[in-house]
């Protein structure tokens, strides 16, 4: 190994900058192979172990630690496994990890966002068992077992969740950052009204159905904060999906041909 | 926010020794106030012992009372049939409060354990005697219109910020804990909390490794003729300027029972006796 290891060092050559060192050390000529020689294998050493700890992991089907350049010594690790959006998933992650940063920095699923970071504006909404929760307040150590949906996990395939449809309809966003909490929550929203769960507007529901007011609609996303204000929007795609009832878009995204269509028509 | 040890307990007994063996140590639960305020670097636990999973999620009818577990969430807790139709008062505070998504996550047991939401608590550059004893209190003079009315003290004014707690201080119940060594004890629901006095540091009664493990609120006939009230500065997802948790008994035509009390006016759930007297026995239409 020493050998393959000085070879690449001599084929390569060395900088300026490395022979001024190497003189400097006072280093020549078996003294100097040597040293690059256990320079190199010392390296070599320390990239094998990283690769063959990232291949092993990866068989076990774990999600691997950050690049090796960013990687820094988990002080408290704790290993937690648990569904995301379906997909059994295995991370080792500090303590103090939230499952808000593991989704987003560790499994690549960017869509919940990071608002506020303290639990006052619900673009972290992830549904967590069944149940709308906040990622950010949650530690990533205590989802063991969990199966969490996050709005990646909403449409299937090509095919729109009803409300990701209804949002779009609706045009009930303007920036979009808050939108996936948005709609996280209003999915769950409306499996708590059908659970016939109540609200601070509908006293008691006695576990039918609710039919969900408009303002107890806004009571029960009111977790939900929109620096926009697209609340009319939000409201009115939210009301569809809950009654079931479709009706005509009042906008369409243009067809391709109706934009130049208009042009001509203003040019005649 | 600062390293910690985690571990997760399955039982009061492994909770309760783990606590007493690990120096600076929490319980978490839902974690939506801990988690913020370690986030915040007000909290600083060394190590949290997750009590989530143990088995306390029930509300059962025992006797002449109600039993809710510590660890049911406060969502489940609120839209359970025997709370809905013993309490709707109960049910309707923990409507008022918070969001759904932190109701979701937020336990019974930790929404007793909520701390303050004083702004100078949560601002490591502010004097704060319950954050750090005798360092002073910047509320006194500062940001205080949602702060103390009654029972607060030179060093503190802050509120209890839970609406929950202030329908269970109306209804009388009782706090079940059990500490180091097995020893269980019950807490009238006016005896856990505190005022803040000469130590505003402690918010309630509990000792270190005791751990809250159901709450029992005795049956009543109040069902029909209660009310949560909450004023705040918006419609919903806001603490409250003030709340009131009222209930009349009324049989015959006559007031045979009142409660009432009061929340965001104090280091603990108010209650309000003095009205009991004055009310009481007077006639009402219905």
């Amino acid at each position: 190994m020493t050998d393959h290891f000085e070879d690449l060092h001599d084929a390569e050559g060395l900088t300026a900058d490395e022979e001024k060192l190497l003189d400097e050390l006072g280093l020549e000529g078996e003294s100097r192979r040597r040293f690059l020689g256990q320079v190199g294998a010392a390296g070599f050493s320390v990239f094998a172990l990283q690769l063959i700890a990232e291949r092993e992991a990866h068989a076990a089907g774990e999600v691997p630690l950050e690049p090796a350049a960013e990687r820094l010594p988990l002080e408290n690790a704790v290993k937690v496994a648990f569904k995301v959006n379906g997909e059994q998933r295995s991370v080792t992650v500090d303590s103090r990890t939230t499952l808000l940063d593991t989704l987003r920095e560790r499994l690549d699923l960017t869509g919940s966002k990071k608002g506020c970071d303290h639990g006052q504006c619900g673009a972290c909404t992830v549904i967590a068992d069944g149940r709308r929760v906040l990622s950010c307040l949650t530690l990533a150590a205590a989802c063991e077992g969990k199966d969490v949906t996050t709005i990646e996990g909403l449409a299937k395939g090509e095919t729109l969740h009803p409300m990701q449809d209804a949002f779009v309809k609706y045009d009930a966003f303007q920036c979009g950052y808050c939108t996936p909490g948005q709609i996280c929550s209003a999915v769950a929203l409306l499996d708590e009204a059908k659970r016939g769960e109540a609200s601070y507007v509908t006293e008691t529901t006695g576990n039918r159905p609710a039919k969900l007011s408009d303002d107890d609609i806004r009571e029960r996303m009111s977790g939900n904060i929109c620096r926009c204000g697209a609340y009319p929007n939000i409201l009115k795609a939210i009301k569809e999906v809950h009654k079931g009832e479709e009706t005509a878009a009042t906008w369409n995204f243009a067809k391709p041909g109706l934009l130049d269509k208009e042009v001509d028509d203003e040019t005649v | 926010m600062r390293p910690f040890k985690y571990q997760t307990a399955s039982t009061v007994k492994d909770a309760v020794s783990a606590a007493s063996n690990s120096e600076g140590s929490k319980f978490i639960a839902g974690g939506t106030n801990l988690v913020d305020l370690m986030k915040e670097d007000v909290e600083r636990p060394a190590a949290l012992i997750d009590v989530s999973r143990i088995d306390l999620r029930q509300v059962r009818s025992e006797g002449d009372s109600v039993v809710i577990g510590a660890m049911a969430k406060n969502t489940d807790t609120a839209n359970h049939p025997l709370v809905r139709m013993n309490f709707p008062l109960l049910s309707q505070a923990i409507f008022a409060g918070a969001s759904a998504q932190i109701r979701n996550m937020a336990t019974n047991g930790g929404n007793l354990m909520q701390r303050t939401r004083c702004v100078y608590f949560y601002d490591t550059s502010m004097p704060c005697n319950k954050r750090e004893k005798g360092s002073g209190c910047a509320a006194k003079e500062g940001l205080n219109r949602m702060h103390a009315i009654f029972g607060w003290s030179d060093g503190c004014v802050a509120v209890h910020p839970s609406d929950m707690c202030v329908a269970l201080a109306a209804l009388d119940a009782v706090v079940s804990v059990e500490g180091p060594g097995g020893k269980t004890r019950a807490i009238p629901f006016s005896e856990f909390h505190r005022l803040p006095g000469n130590d505003p540091s402690r918010d309630n009664t509990l000792e270190n490794g005791d751990l809250i493990t159901s709450i029992s609120i005795p049956k009543n006939k109040f069902a029909g003729n209660s009310y949560y009230l909450k004023v705040r500065d918006r419609a919903s997802y806001a603490f409250a300027l003030v709340s009131v948790a009222a209930a009349l008994e009324i049989a015959g035509g006559k007031v045979k029972d009142v409660r009432i009390a009061l929340g965001g006016v104090a280091h603990k759930p108010w209650r309000a006796k003095k009205g009991r007297g004055v009310s009481e026995r007077k006639s009402c239409d219905k």
